[in-house]
């Protein structure tokens, strides 16, 4: 009998492990509609959010803009390297371009945002959260959705975009850099192959999408981590690791289905 | 922090941020610099395009001189039917024509229009008499092939020489 109580309790088990599956998707789906909801109304109070702005975007600047140049110096290199064996260094341009902006852009930027922005905002909620301060805000009758969180998640949904367009243009530029100074690959050449094979709708306009997309995962990601943090200094770090692994995760996964959606099937 | 000093940065982020946007839209991509405002479609029919793609370049002696705009098959006649954009500042004779080349041994196909003689001008929707097809490797070597098998005494001399 033993082995069919044992039985019995792993299906338990597993039913618990799907319900408890279903409740998390459904909370997390009730706060991502509340939260956009709340981003709506937060944008008619701009003071907020560009206060939040400074915070997630212009303390992000001096680490995208460095990381691009470095991916784009590596990207020209590594670029030249292979493509000289097939004799095409002129494809050099392209090479660096199309894999700026299509992919390394938006999902460096975002892995480096989660890092450098989202784990600020997951202690930041997290800890004002353990001091009781949201508590608080509910008793003055205060949304602390929308005078909180909302002005957060519209920063990081508007600084994403513009930090992944900064890291792709530095990144151009460091690989032009290496390739053309250093390398001596012919100046017209790498823009002309470039501009030959980068088009704007396909590859910049789907650059920018894939980084407003990516700005709303990680955003929400920090942004309900934080909220749901225990509220203890154990709890505030745990959160803010968890923040860095998922968002990583799902960006990883969300840049792979991007990419399968807008250049699969060419 | 004061108020007019965050705005300031915020303000710089977000102009730093559009001017990238812009240097990827027209440096990175040469938006408006392709895109022919003022475009003259021609028709040319040929019986095979090989890699031609769209939006390749059109060009008379080496220059761009347009844009291949679309390409579609018609049932009729089982040929491809290439549409192509012409700037407007070029004008080319009725009898010009048109070839699908490549650039370098692998690179890109692009077409190369040779302009003949006749007075008067493509107009819109025209179509392009003359055509040549693209040139498909395999078929090159197969010929190349048949011939060297029809040639009776070097075939027979290197079958010979094969131990």
């Amino acid at each position: 009998m033993n082995w069919a109580i044992r039985a019995l309790d792993a299906v338990a088990a597993l039913g618990r492990g799907f319900r408890l599956g279903v409740v998390d998707t459904g909370r997390a789906a009730r706060y991502f509609v509340r939260l956009l909801a709340a981003s709506g109304m937060a944008l008619g109070r701009p003071r907020l959010v560009i206060d939040q702005m400074h915070f997630v975007g212009n303390r992000s600047v001096a680490i995208i803009m460095v990381s691009g140049l470095f991916v784009g110096f590596v990207l020209g290199l590594q670029g030249y390297y292979t493509l000289r064996r097939y004799g095409a260094e002129q494809a050099l341009g392209v090479l660096v371009a199309l894999s700026l902006v299509r992919e390394l852009g938006p999902v460096v930027t975002a892995l480096l945002f989660a890092g450098r922005a989202g784990t600020s905002l997951t202690a930041e909620i997290g800890l004002m959260k353990a001091g009781e301060q949201l508590a608080a805000m509910e008793m003055m009758a205060v949304d602390p959705f929308q005078r909180v969180l909302a002005p957060r998640f519209a920063a990081a949904i508007l600084c994403m975009p513009l930090l992944a367009a900064l890291f792709s243009a530095v990144g151009v530029f460091g690989g032009w850099l290496v390739g053309v100074p250093m390398i001596g690959v012919d100046d017209g050449a790498f823009w002309s192959q470039m501009q030959g094979g980068v088009e704007f709708v396909d590859d910049i306009v789907n650059g920018v999408i894939k980084s407003v997309v990516f700005g709303i995962t990680v955003g929400f990601v920090a942004l309900l981590t934080g909220w749901d943090a225990v509220p203890t200094p154990e709890g505030v770090a745990r959160a803010t690791t968890k923040t860095v692994v998922v968002s990583s995760l799902a960006v990883l996964a969300l840049d792979f289905l991007l990419t399968a959606l807008m250049f699969g099937t060419r | 922090m004061d108020r007019k000093k965050t705005d300031f940065l915020v303000g710089l982020f977000v102009l730093a941020g559009s001017v990238a946007l812009v240097f990827l839209a027209f440096r990175v991509a040469n938006l408006g610099g392709v895109e022919l405002g003022n475009a003259l479609d021609v028709r040319a029919r040929f019986d095979n395009v090989g890699g031609l793609k769209p939006r390749a370049p059109v060009k008379s002696a080496g220059v761009t001189v347009g844009r291949v705009k679309s390409i579609s098959f018609d049932d009729g006649t089982y040929q491809a039917v290439v549409m192509i954009s012409l700037d407007r500042r070029f004008q080319f004779p009725k009898d010009t024509s048109a070839k699908i080349l490549t650039s370098g041994l692998l690179g890109e196909q692009y077409i190369g229009l040779e302009p003949g003689g006749e007075a008067s001008m493509l107009v819109a929707g025209s179509t392009i008499g003359m055509t040549q097809s693209a040139v498909v490797l395999e078929n090159l070597i197969s010929q190349f092939l048949y011939s060297k098998a029809a040639e009776p005494s070097a075939a027979g001399s290197g079958k010979a020489a094969k131990p």
